[in-house]
């Protein structure tokens, strides 16, 4: 990735982190989320993961945003929040992401730094040439362009497969779930309040 | 040509910043927020791994990062859902999504 749209991504998606901790208002601070989504993404782009940009803006940038916000609306929060802060939370919120800073900073200082090296995509094309015959991303590789999507989707649905399938396991599990803890009228949300 | 260690610097950067959100916002689905930004910069670790640390037989990136990305990106989206409709359901009870006034599992 080119130095100068490194930096300007990864000034935006800090920025839009910042704003995010620091508007007061639930729904900029959802936008500003937005934001650094975008930057990330774009970072992504640069590092030649272009699946995993898309996919980032697609879920983060709009599915989970469109949802934070629908909750936002839903229970009417635009309410400020209240402005005191306890000091002592304060300083640790300060300090400890500044340890952490430390920390990094001192592990990077020990370790070798490296330079991305330009992809050999087409000595590498013959590497997914099948039986000799090309394939498609082996004509993708060859016409010097690199076929994240084909990659990625090989990976998953080889290697990746048994996970693959947890994961859909899951999100059938999170939807249930989901589903019966938004049920109205059950007994088991509405009784704390009245004890 | 940005480094790795540009790269690694700007996603712990962001993943401080989230963590400083974390303890110091009241208001959760902010907290909620603040951590779905957290597990993106460490995405951009992976991602930032996976493109440095090519793959030695073929010289493209290591995808086996990626997947864990894909992987990550789905179990935030699952994670949000559920998450939100707990604070759907605590909000109902409660009336309130201020973390100062959800002390009830506080020893």
């Amino acid at each position: 990735m080119h130095s100068l749209a490194f930096y300007l991504f990864s000034a935006i998606a800090v920025a839009g982190a910042v704003c995010l901790v620091t508007f007061r208002s639930p729904v900029t601070s959802a936008m500003s989320m937005v934001v650094s989504f975008l930057g990330l993404a774009a970072l992504f782009v640069g590092l030649n993961a272009f699946f995993v940009g898309v996919i980032q803006v697609l879920v983060y940038a709009g599915a989970i945003m469109v949802l934070f916000i629908f909750i936002i609306m839903l229970l009417d929060l635009n309410s400020e929040e209240r402005s005191k802060t306890c000091p002592a939370l304060l300083v640790a919120s300060l300090l400890i992401p500044a340890l952490f800073m430390c920390q990094l900073l001192g592990v990077l200082q020990s370790t070798e730094n490296e330079s991305p090296k330009a992809l050999p995509l087409t000595t590498a094309a013959a590497h997914f040439e099948l039986d000799g015959k090309e394939t498609k991303i082996s004509q993708s590789l060859k016409g010097g362009d690199l076929p994240d999507v084909h990659l990625l989707g090989e990976k998953l649905f080889t290697r990746y497969n048994f996970p693959l399938q947890v994961v859909g396991v899951l999100l059938l599990v999170a939807t249930i779930g989901v589903v019966s803890l938004s049920k109205k009228g059950s007994d088991r949300t509405a009784k704390p309040a009245d004890q | 040509m940005a480094t790795l260690h540009e790269y690694l610097f700007v996603s712990g950067l962001l993943f401080a910043i989230g963590l400083a959100g974390v303890i110091v916002r009241r208001n959760i689905i902010v907290v909620f927020m603040c951590l779905e930004m957290m597990l993106s910069a460490a995405n951009l670790t992976l991602v930032a791994f996976s493109r440095f640390h090519t793959d030695p037989a073929t010289g493209l990136p290591d995808y086996n990062g990626q997947m864990m990305v894909f992987f990550v990106i789905t179990v935030a989206a699952a994670e949000v859902a559920v998450g939100l409709a707990i604070i759907v359901a605590l909000y109902r009870a409660r009336q309130t999504i201020n973390v100062e006034d959800l002390t009830t599992m506080r020893g």
